[in-house]
């Protein structure tokens, strides 16, 4: 686990808090509250009955036999967060910060979403235990997973539209974050991935860690060892901080994080400050984001979590770029090969492990973090399969 | 002594409040900024904040927010503005205060920073999204070329909070009047009287109100317990449309005696 990586709020030379005096207060307050809940064991039996009960965990860590043979090379493994309920990672977080802000007191939980899962999954939580709650999505998120907003909506959540300059995840967080200082008094910002002014990055990292504590544990009972290689795609971070977390310090297990070509925030960006914190990110040389491009809207922001920043700049953590060509090709390759439809952005972690598993021996071992399911993406890819 | 804190106690001393207008560098293009700083320089401004244009402008609403985005559109540039201004630094004679977030100002290397703001007749930088606890990222450098890191203050800030803002504020205290983002308001909240006092008497250093304020009401009512006003949204709102005739009314309700 990497909590002894955190260091008064820095991974490394990154994370940190860059906010308005305001927001920082907020901050202070909620990473107070955390710290007393995350390893008291109340708050945990609470947190693991729903993680059982109602998201449906532990996810299996599925062996890939069909698509292990057609490669030809290491042993892949599939840890099925597709199969969480709400169809990803995303609720794993949504848990726990949510039973954190009912005894924060909040009576509003605010969020903000890309691809939809995660607002999805906020309105989900936010429906079970009776909260008000406001999602906000990029204009453009909101066209391109329109079934994703009409969800969060017949859970009963009000998804307020961005549509301020591209109108995707980023513009999103900086409405978040707006309504945060306006009505921090009885509002919780629950961040859906690993990004964002601290304690956020290590609150999504903690709650998201629950994936490498199963698939740790699995593997081992299955292989009596522990993998070769971890792989999961990066957007801002939380479902590979969760792969990743329960590994960090296992030197000879190799970390491996694929962000998109057209987002490619770790090999193509640069040391910045943006949402409120310091990570990489992807800037022209004004310090200025740039707009970012991908096919799998969870993956389109051109920040990343200071943990991967921390990662990569220590070389502990590889992470390397697939093309949407690629993804739209992994997405069919799983689907066929073993009867997953994978999502958008997992197919990132498949299209790199199609090119990794050969490289590697049968001794070796993959985990691959499917970290969510690909029906939301159906329509997408039907038409962008149609036009091809 | 900071030229900006000596500019505003010399207007405080000639009987007036201090008023320092908020413009978006590079909205209507850079070539306005030259005419726009010349013009309110001489209504009697004391000091002009000089916004930067940044692609995420979390403290800041709607007005400022399309200004930044308006100028971004016109190419506009940290590089760039700092060299518009030194293009005619010599004709100015009152301070200005580069207002930016702090990306750009990392991007673009914070020495060479300080040197260009200096030389383009910077002598203040208020950065709303670094803390006082980051500020070592850049304050040296500022320090160095003379150039003063102003601190926010905000409403919510706890007595301990404001003694250690206030003690670290250069040039002079930023008391935000409302809670959130920039952007005209109609109305405030709370006894900010008693809360502009408390700052005050942690220190010396002018304690101005910023945020919210756009009529000339707005204008008198701060002044009264403060050294002066900011006033930004409306500023540019004013200059987007031509209004100079608002925004010279504006600058009147913080004279004493009416301009002659």
């Amino acid at each position: 686990m990497s909590k002894t990586l955190i260091q008064n709020g820095y991974y490394g030379n990154y994370g940190g808090s860059f906010v308005p005096d305001e927001v920082q207060k907020v901050l202070e307050k909620i990473a107070e509250e955390f710290a007393k809940v995350k390893d008291d064991p109340s708050f945990n039996e609470e947190l693991n009955y729903y993680l059982k009960e109602y998201a449906g965990r532990e996810t299996p860590l599925f062996f890939a036999k069909n698509l292990t043979e057609k490669l030809g090379g290491a042993k892949i493994y599939l840890k099925r967060e597709d199969l969480n309920h709400t169809g990803s990672h995303k609720l794993n977080n949504v848990l726990g910060q949510i039973l954190l802000a009912k005894r924060m007191g909040a009576k509003r939980i605010i969020a903000e979403t890309g691809a939809g899962q995660h607002g999805v999954a906020t309105a989900t939580a936010a429906a079970m235990f009776g909260m008000e709650c406001t999602i906000y999505m990029g204009a453009k998120d909101t066209k391109r997973q329109a079934l994703n907003v009409f969800r969060m909506e017949l859970l009963g959540a009000k998804v307020v539209a961005v549509d301020k300059g591209n109108g995707l995840l980023k513009e999103a967080v900086d409405e978040a974050f707006l309504d945060l200082v306006k009505n921090h008094d009885n509002t919780f910002y629950l961040l859906g991935s690993a990004v964002g002014p601290t304690p956020y990055p290590e609150i999504v990292e903690h709650f998201q860690s629950v994936i490498s504590r199963e698939s740790r544990a699995q593997h081992l009972e299955k292989e009596g060892k522990l993998p070769t290689a971890v792989v999961a795609a990066v957007g801002g971070g939380s479902n590979a901080a969760g792969a990743f977390s329960h590994y960090i310090n296992d030197e000879n297990v190799r970390l491996i994080g694929v962000e998109p070509a057209g987002a490619a925030t770790l090999t193509k960006g640069s040391p910045g400050v943006l949402h409120g914190f310091k990570s990489y990110v992807l800037q022209d040389e004004e310090g200025n984001l740039l707009e970012t491009n991908s096919i799998a809207a969870g993956l389109d922001y051109p920040g990343v979590g200071p943990l991967h920043a921390y990662l990569h700049e220590t070389g502990r953590g590889e992470y390397v770029t697939v093309t949407n060509e690629e993804v739209l090709e992994a997405f069919q390759v799983l689907s066929r090969t073993e009867g997953i439809i994978p999502a958008l952005e997992s197919s990132h972690a498949v299209a790199h492990t199609l090119k990794l598993a050969p490289t590697l021996s049968p001794e070796d071992t993959i985990i691959v973090n499917i970290s969510g399911r690909g029906d939301k993406d159906v329509q997408q890819v039907f038409e962008l399969l149609k036009n091809q | 002594m900071s030229q900006i804190k000596e500019a505003i106690l010399e207007t405080n001393r000639q009987g007036h409040k201090a008023f320092i207008p908020y413009i978006m560098a590079g909205d209507g293009g850079l070539e306005t900024l030259k005419p726009t700083i010349l013009k309110l320089q001489e209504l009697g401004v004391t000091a002009i904040e000089v916004g930067i244009p940044f692609t995420d402008p979390v403290a800041d609403g709607p007005t400022i927010e399309e200004a930044g985005i308006r100028a971004l559109a016109k190419g506009t540039t940290l590089r760039k503005v700092l060299e518009t201004l030194s293009t005619f630094a010599d004709g100015i004679t009152i301070p200005l205060v580069a207002m930016t977030y702090l990306n750009p100002v990392l991007a673009y290397g914070i020495e060479a920073f300080a040197k260009d703001a200096y030389n383009a007749g910077i002598r203040g930088v208020i950065i709303p999204d670094m803390p006082l606890e980051e500020s070592e990222l850049v304050h040296p450098s500022l320090q160095a070329a003379g150039i003063d890191l102003v601190q926010l203050v905000s409403l919510t800030s706890t007595p301990e909070r404001i003694e250690k803002l206030t003690k670290a504020s250069e040039g002079f205290i930023y008391a935000v009047t409302v809670n959130g983002i920039t952007g005209a308001r109609s109305s405030f909240e709370g006894n900010l009287e008693d809360h502009f006092k408390t700052i005050q008497s942690y220190t010396d250093t002018p304690v101005l109100a910023g945020f919210g304020i756009s009529t000339p009401e707005h204008v008198k009512q701060f002044g009264s317990f403060t050294s002066g006003v900011i006033v930004g949204s409306k500023i540019v709102d004013c200059l987007t449309k031509g209004d100079w005739d608002t925004i010279e009314n504006l600058v009147k309700a913080s004279k004493a005696v009416p301009l002659a």
